[in-house]
């Protein structure tokens, strides 16, 4: 794989990842991710056809908890750090419009 | 001896025969701080009536004849990536500058089960990203050994708070050697465990198949009691290993007798400073005079450690600092025109470059067209790199590395390098990967006066046996007993 970035293509990720970067930094990011990428590219010299991935340190195995009601955090500590809330909701901007 | 500077075993027999007691002891590091943090900035966060609080509490249970716990009425210094409750965790970002957790990580709560006295946040790496903590939205630490350099990171502030004399046990992460590899730039000791043996409940996630909390301590014993009283299975952490905790502060001052080393050819290379290669041989040597046997062992793939890691980390890192979107806590943008541009604007000024560029190197490897050719190739290579220590395992009990190809660098020396700040962590990421427990400890001193660290890896859930290697080395040689100058300045 070649790894031969254009900044459309940063910019096009940098919509996905939910990021507004600046002029400058599509230039940055463009030229040092081109350069962090191309080291990867190394591992090309290996054949992993028969390899397992390998996700966790450890081998997980699927964690069940007993389905038991639980406390929750109350609703001021939880709206506590937001950065909007009318004392009984987050608040963000209006998403569907006409209501 | 003052209790400046003393271990954290020396500190607890003092307050056991009654010669201080932990008001006293939390008073003189508080001291320590408000006089040289500004030079060193290694706190981001202390409550000096707090903290003395907590040292009383913990004096009138002593007094009282009440059960202590492990670490009763030691000052110990927190990462600011664990969440502590009714106290500032902000990451050392702009995104989390406000932001006050309503609980305690698990590991936290251990601590104060334990009867430690929680004496500040510590400065680190936004997001714990980042080999150097300059990455911090509230200024670099400085290194103790000299105020020019970096301490390491990302738990530099940790690391730099032990070495500065400002706390006896701090508490840091290692993702991909950010426990080690400032232990080893500051001089201090610093241990990685067993991926799983601490909760990472309540831990805000970097990476969360390869970050652990770990402890820092001024000696090895230090390390193995904080370790102790951190360790065990929570169920809020699915990752946590159900196991019985091994009480490595009972057993870490026994050596251990026909200790088959095993050391990596792949790990003296290009690009380790000769002083550092020096200093392994010679500690080597220590291990030899005590009867242990060196054995040449291969670790092929470690050289793709970095590119792995690279791939892996911001991958997991995308996902995880998705949560950031301005809705339920952290920074929001004032002006913007609608939901998604909320959270982008938010998103674009809360995380500072670093962050950005790890959280675009993850969204671009795992996005559709590169996942298999990056993410999936990484996951396998990675595998291949587990593989290699257990074969190497199969033959030694332990290996022992340098922790970085060099001592500490300047401040900014890698500012316009990313790639060279990542391949400062070629020798510790490798246990990341791998989930191995690992630790750094002082094992000699540059001719310009930084300390240079020795690694010690062992198979999974064998911190036992990495604490009683490392404890070996340390009983022979007197690296671990030197300060840092307070002023900064190599004397």
């Amino acid at each position: 794989m070649t790894t031969e970035l254009t900044r459309d293509e940063i910019q096009r990720v940098a919509v996905l990842a939910r990021l507004k970067l600046s002029d400058a930094e599509l230039d940055s990011l463009t030229s040092e991710l081109a350069q962090i990428l191309g080291h990867m590219d190394q591992l090309n010299e290996l054949d992993t056809e028969d390899v397992e991935p390998m996700v966790h340190a450890i081998e997980l195995k699927n964690v069940f908890r007993a389905d038991e009601v639980h406390e929750s955090l109350p609703r001021d500590e939880a709206l506590a750090n937001a950065p909007k809330s009318d004392g009984r909701y987050f608040q963000v901007p209006q998403i569907l419009e006409g209501s | 001896m003052s209790i400046v500077g003393a271990t954290a075993a020396e500190l607890l027999a003092r307050m056991e025969r009654g010669d201080t007691c932990s008001e006293e002891v939390t008073t003189a590091y508080l001291d320590v701080i408000a006089a040289h943090d500004e030079d060193v900035k290694a706190f981001v966060h202390v409550d000096r009536d707090a903290a003395l609080d907590a040292a009383r509490e913990v004096d009138r249970q002593r007094q009282a004849g009440e059960k202590l716990g492990l670490l009763a009425g030691l000052p110990v210094a927190v990462k600011d990536i664990m969440c502590t409750r009714g106290v500032p965790t902000t990451c050392c970002s702009k995104m989390l500058a406000n932001y006050v957790p309503p609980y305690d990580a698990h590991a936290v709560t251990l601590l104060r089960n334990a009867g430690a006295v929680l004496i500040g946040k510590t400065n680190m790496d936004e997001f714990a990203m980042g080999s150097s903590t300059e990455h911090s939205y509230f200024g670099a630490t400085r290194n103790p050994w000299d105020l020019e350099r970096a301490p390491g990171g990302s738990s530099g502030g940790s690391a730099a708070a032990v070495a500065a004399q400002m706390a006896p046990l701090a508490v840091g992460t290692d993702t991909g050697g950010s426990i080690r590899q400032p232990a080893g730039f500051c001089g201090v000791v610093g241990m990685k465990p067993t991926y799983g043996r601490i909760s990472r409940y309540g831990l805000v996630a970097f990476a969360s198949s390869l970050d652990q909390i770990g402890p820092f301590a001024n000696d090895t014993a230090g390390a193995a009691l904080l370790l102790e009283a951190m360790s065990g299975y929570d169920n809020r952490d699915s990752t946590c290993i159900d196991t019985p905790v091994h009480p490595y502060s009972k057993t870490v001052e026994e050596p251990l007798a026909g200790l088959k080393i095993g050391v990596a050819k792949e790990h003296f290379v290009d690009g380790l400073d000769p002083e550092v290669e020096a200093a392994i041989n010679a500690a080597l040597g220590v291990y030899e005079s005590q009867g242990a046997e060196l054995r040449e062992i291969s670790l092929p793939h470690s050289k793709y450690a970095v590119s792995v890691y690279y791939l892996i980390a911001p991958s997991e890192a995308s996902s995880n600092l998705a949560r950031y979107d301005g809705v339920h806590y952290g920074h929001r943008a004032e002006s913007f025109e609608n939901m998604i541009d909320m959270f982008s604007a938010s998103r674009g000024e809360g995380f500072g470059h670093e962050v950005k560029r790890r959280v675009m190197l993850g969204t671009y490897a795992l996005s559709a067209g590169y996942y298999d050719a990056y993410y999936l190739k990484a996951l396998k290579v990675r595998r291949l790199i587990r593989e290699d220590f257990d074969t190497a395992f199969q033959d030694v009990d332990v290996i022992v590395s340098p922790v970085s190809p060099t001592p500490a660098f300047k401040l900014g020396a890698h500012d316009d390098d990313p790639l060279g700040m990542y391949l400062s962590d070629i020798y510790t990421l490798s246990a990341n990967l791998a989930g191995l427990p690992g630790i750094s400890i002082p094992a000699g001193m540059s001719s310009e006066g930084l300390p240079i660290g020795l690694q010690v890896l062992a198979p999974p859930l064998q911190e036992d046996r990495v604490l009683r290697a490392a404890r070996m080395f340390e009983r022979e040689t007197n690296w671990h007993t030197q300060r840092a100058p307070l002023s900064g300045q190599p004397s």
